[in-house]
């Protein structure tokens, strides 16, 4: 019962830190048709300027400062670079992100080196928020679950109830339209993608000292938060949000699993023998084919369900 | 006799609009008919429903008697029906010829075959020759679709179309966006190349539609209101009442 | 004697005899050991960046996943030759990279049935989720996979046949060279194919290829079959060259990104863009990685700013230039690039001897801030060398940018010309 909850609530934060990141994606995408390779080197820089920052004035300044910096870099990038290429195509505005993440990457491992770096917790977030059974909750993931609801709650308002919101949603659908009716559109996208930046930023800033901050975090964070986006449907807010969920308990409660088929097979009398050419298949236990998971849904969402779940755009 | 398309209580709604409301059609083999109506009326949905490009929220559409409703556009393009777009849609990056040949390719047989040369296949290339003559762009064989100018386009988009051998064919507002010059040569044009199919096009301009048709079809709020020969749709009250009351029409209509 | 004229036929007799030429006597005009390894890893990057620009220039399917095929091509090759030479059967190395080939067909046939449902910006993350699920399934079966050590091999198993074992370089260049050719051939061939030509039309407007009776999907799906073929044969005689396979490295998607990225430099809207690109990735990976530590910096630099400036690549480049040179209109344009040439170099020398420098303060610190740059001392404490760079490399830049102006007017007034000639030669 008790791994059951914090189990849960694990995975509730590690999915909402994903939506986190999957929701500037599916933001950016759905408004500007770009996907951006780059959002996760967004959210490494986060935790890197963080760290960086952190070290002289404090966490809780660079919680605000490290993403204003990253969001500046970002719209930076989409007025330099992005626009420039828009008119390309698809493909090369897609190339140019993925160009923009190793570019990101390789100046990341020069000024910061190739291992992981001791960004730390502040003492405030350090320890238990609870003890359930014997099992502690941390307050850092609490704080990521906090960050999360806060930052989407604030979004949703900013689109909701203020004019640049409007502008920006009609923009999403009808951005010649909303030009003709005299808006600077680039200058929105500018602020979309700048905005997208620093949300990813403010997620690495969070969970870069509750996880591992490292070079190799923009990628492993990369690839899961597109499933994300593919399971839940290219340009579904909600749908990025059941994904995220989904992914991020299921890869928690995967993690922690230790059975395996030959296990289940042992169950039912079923031995599997070292001479097995599917020994070696069957005795993998669940906990390491967990990195696997989300890839595995991934295609068989595309299998079944090739629009996502709740995707309303056919590519 | 087998209708060659008919439609039966075909309905489309778009969340809870609904475009079209029960439309009912039945197309002689070999009739020209000319599909018009005020804007929004549901034309070019309808045609989208008869092509496979939508599918119907319910109601049946039949291809010579068989149900073509909700199936795939390639697999209605294959059982003889094939459609003109109103935004011009070609091959740009290919050449006038290949995208002519791209058209005959299927309708040869040849499938997905990647065992022959395109060089070598004398029925595809004299075909997409004959289609090159018959749409006058023999000059621009060679020419990347993307660079030729609008009105070679559109006659393009029409050699497309009927590159197929299909017996059904719907155009799309087929003269949009050309000069009088333009409309009265591709007229000529759609006449020739579609000598004894059936036609099915979306107009406004009403000479074109008056001097084309054989029939006429009026789509009003996503229903067919009337379908008759053009002096009977003329007389048609409740047509002259929705659409063909201004002395504009009349005009236009009078002068062919 | 009579004129040479340029005719289509002649100019591919040029192009394959040229290419066979090329292949025959590489080896025999650059001799050292060095450039017989560089040569080989050419011979079967072309095939491999071949049958990548099948998807994407070809086809408009941008893989982030292509090491799955070649990866797995490899891993096919290193599973038979052990079988063969475990067995003591009398299977030729020479036939091994089919087996490759094969494997990667076979591969290609579920993995593609799924990538291929979608299109588009889809089909890539689709393409990065199935090489991450692949990796991670080869990583976790090590007795199947060869784990950490990977798995070796040795070409030279079995007998001689007629004298060649495959043990010196050049004779498996040899084989790479002839794999290349004909790879090269039948990939090219492929685009002259009802299926090839489908691919293209699916590639620009997939809604018009259905609307004139073909599956798009089906299209796509058997292309990507044809292209996991060769990239099988890319993958195994990758494997055979270095004589072992690792899981972790072959199926990588930093693997995967490279193939994306040399292929796009090359250009991947003429045929032989990738064969460019190849010999782009080799000159890279072996020469520019031993020339600077920053090298990776400076590839990720040519490469946002080709897709900025030049998203054709380097073959849309040539092409250009040789349009207008058919043109007869090239020779206006010698002075302005030579300018052009001369302002990139200044601007090189002041913004990579910023880079070298702040790359050798953070790694190589520790030997003193001393950094030898272009035959001269820099030293790298000191503020001077930062100023004197920047000042090089600004002063580069706005030269770029005026000679680039210059350059595009210029280039824009001779297209016109062209095309005006044109128009008048239509209407004559």
């Amino acid at each position: 019962m008790e791994f059951f909850t914090i189990s849960l609530l694990n995975g509730l934060s590690y999915g909402l830190m994903l939506f986190m990141l999957s929701s500037g994606l599916t933001l950016i995408f759905s408004m500007m048709g770009v996907l951006n390779f780059a959002h996760a080197s967004f959210y490494m820089l986060g935790a890197y300027f963080a760290f960086a920052l952190s070290g002289r004035i404090g966490y809780w300044s660079a919680l605000f400062i490290a993403p204003v910096l990253v969001g500046l870099i970002g719209a930076a990038f989409e007025q330099l670079c992005l626009r420039r290429v828009h008119r390309f195509g698809n493909v090369p505005e897609l190339l140019i992100t993925f160009g923009l993440s190793y570019l990101v990457l390789e100046v990341v491992q020069l000024v910061w080196g190739r291992n992981v770096v001791p960004y730390g917790l502040p003492t405030q977030l350090q320890g238990p928020l609870f003890t359930l059974y014997g099992t502690q909750f941390p307050k850092s993931r609490a704080f990521i679950m906090l960050v999360a609801v806060l930052m989407l709650g604030a979004t949703w308002l900013v689109l909701q109830r203020t004019r640049i919101g409007l502008v920006i949603q009609a923009a999403l659908t009808h951005p010649e339209t909303v030009q003709a009716l005299g808006h600077n559109v680039p200058r929105v996208f500018m602020l979309v993608f700048g905005g997208g930046a620093a949300l990813a930023a403010l997620a690495g800033v969070v969970a870069g000292n509750t996880y591992v901050t490292e070079p190799a975090m923009a990628y492993a964070v990369g690839t899961i938060i597109f499933v994300v986006v593919v399971v839940g449907g290219m340009g579904s807010l909600a749908g990025a949000f059941l994904a995220s969920v989904l992914i991020g308990v299921v890869q928690t409660f995967a993690v922690a699993i230790d059975t395996s088929l030959a296990d289940l097979l042992a169950v039912v009398g079923v031995q599997v023998s070292s001479g097995n050419p599917l020994a070696q298949a069957l005795r993998l236990t669940v906990a390491q084919v967990a990195p696997m998971l989300p890839y595995l849904l991934m295609v068989l969402i595309l299998i079944f369900r090739p629009r996502g779940l709740m995707g309303t755009r056919e590519d | 006799m087998t209708c060659a398309l008919e439609l039966r209580n075909l309905c489309k709604s778009f969340g809870r609009t609904e475009i079209i409301r029960g439309a009912n059609l039945a197309v002689q083999p070999g009739e020209r008919v000319a599909v018009i109506g005020p804007n929004g009326a549901g034309k070019s949905t309808l045609f989208n429903l008869i092509s496979g490009r939508l599918a119907p929220t319910s109601g049946e559409v039949l291809l010579n008697g068989t149900r073509i409703d909700g199936r795939k556009p390639f697999e209605i393009n294959r059982l003889g029906l094939s459609r003109s777009f109103q935004i011009t849609n070609i091959f740009p990056r290919l050449s006038v010829f290949e995208n002519l040949r791209c058209a005959v390719l299927w309708s040869m047989g040849h499938r997905y075959t990647f065992l022959r040369f395109l060089s070598g296949l004398h029925d595809v290339n004299a075909r997409a020759d004959e289609l090159l003559a018959q749409v006058g762009l023999s000059n621009k064989r060679d020419v990347q679709a993307v660079n030729l100018t609008y009105a070679e386009q559109r006659a393009l988009e029409i050699g497309i179309t009927i590159a197929g051998g299909a017996q059904v064919i719907l155009l799309d507002e087929p003269t949009a966006g050309m000069s009088t010059t333009e409309t009265a040569r591709f007229i000529e044009l759609i006449r020739q190349v579609t000598e004894g199919k059936t036609l099915l096009t979306v107009e406004h301009d009403m000479g074109v539609v008056f001097g084309l048709a054989d029939k006429i079809a009026v789509v009003v709020y996503g229903e067919v209101i009337a379908f008759d020969t053009p002096e009977a749709i003329r007389a048609n009250a409740r047509v002259q009442e929705a659409y063909l009351g201004s002395s504009v029409a009349e005009a236009q209509g009078g002068a062919h | 004697m009579r004129a040479f004229t340029m005719t289509a036929t002649r100019g591919r007799w040029l192009a394959w005899g040229g290419l066979a030429a090329v292949l025959v006597a590489a080896p025999l005009v650059f001799r050292s050991s060095l450039a017989l390894n560089m040569l080989s890893q050419m011979g079967y990057l072309i095939i491999i960046c071949l049958s990548y620009n099948l998807l994407l220039g070809q086809g408009g399917m941008l893989s982030f996943g292509h090491a799955v095929y070649t990866g797995l091509g490899g891993y096919a090759a290193v599973a038979a030759i052990g079988y063969v030479d475990g067995h003591g059967l009398a299977f030729p190395l020479a036939l091994m990279p089919l087996v490759g080939g094969a494997m990667g067909a076979l591969i290609a046939v579920p993995l593609g049935y799924v990538s291929t449902k979608k299109a588009g910006t889809t089909f890539a993350m689709i393409s990065l989720g199935i090489g991450e699920l692949v990796v991670a399934f080869a990583i976790m079966l090590p007795d199947l996979f060869g784990g950490d050590g990977g798995m070796s091999i040795n070409r030279t198993y079995g007998k001689p046949f007629w004298g060649i074992s495959f043990g010196p370089q050049i004779e498996l260049y040899y084989l790479i060279a002839v794999y290349c050719f004909v790879c090269t051939a039948l990939m090219y061939a492929f685009t002259a194919t009802p299926l090839g030509r489908m691919l293209n039309a699916v590639r620009d407007n997939p809604e018009r290829a259905q609307f004139v009776g073909y599956d798009t999907q089906l299209v796509r799906w058997y292309s990507f079959i044809v292209a996991g073929f060769f990239a099988g044969i890319g993958g195994a005689l990758a494997t055979i060259n270095f004589e072992i396979f690792n899981a972790a490295d072959a199926l990588s998607s930093m693997r995967s990104g490279a193939y994306l990225l040399f292929t796009f430099l090359g250009g991947v809207t003429f045929f032989f863009g990738p064969i460019i690109g190849a010999v782009l990735m080799v000159l890279s990976t072996v020469l520019l990685s031993e020339l600077t530590a920053a090298w990776l910096l400076y590839l990720g630099l040519v490469f946002v700013l080709m897709i900025m400036y030049a998203p054709g690549g380097v073959a849309s480049l040539v092409m250009m230039n040789v349009q207008m040179a058919r043109a007869g209109k090239l020779g206006r344009f010698v002075g302005l690039y030579g300018a052009l040439l001369l302002a990139c170099a200044v601007l090189l020398a002041g913004a990579s001897a910023l880079i070298e420098m702040v790359y050798h303060m953070q790694l190589s610190a520790a030997t003193g801030s001393e950094v030898k740059y272009l035959g001269m001392r820099l030293d790298a404490a000191t503020g001077a060398p930062w100023l004197g760079a920047a000042a090089v490399a600004l002063a580069g830049a706005w030269a770029v940018h005026r000679v680039g102006r210059r350059l595009a007017h210029a280039w824009g007034r001779a297209q016109e010309e062209i095309e005006a000639e044109l128009q008048r030669g239509g209407q004559a």
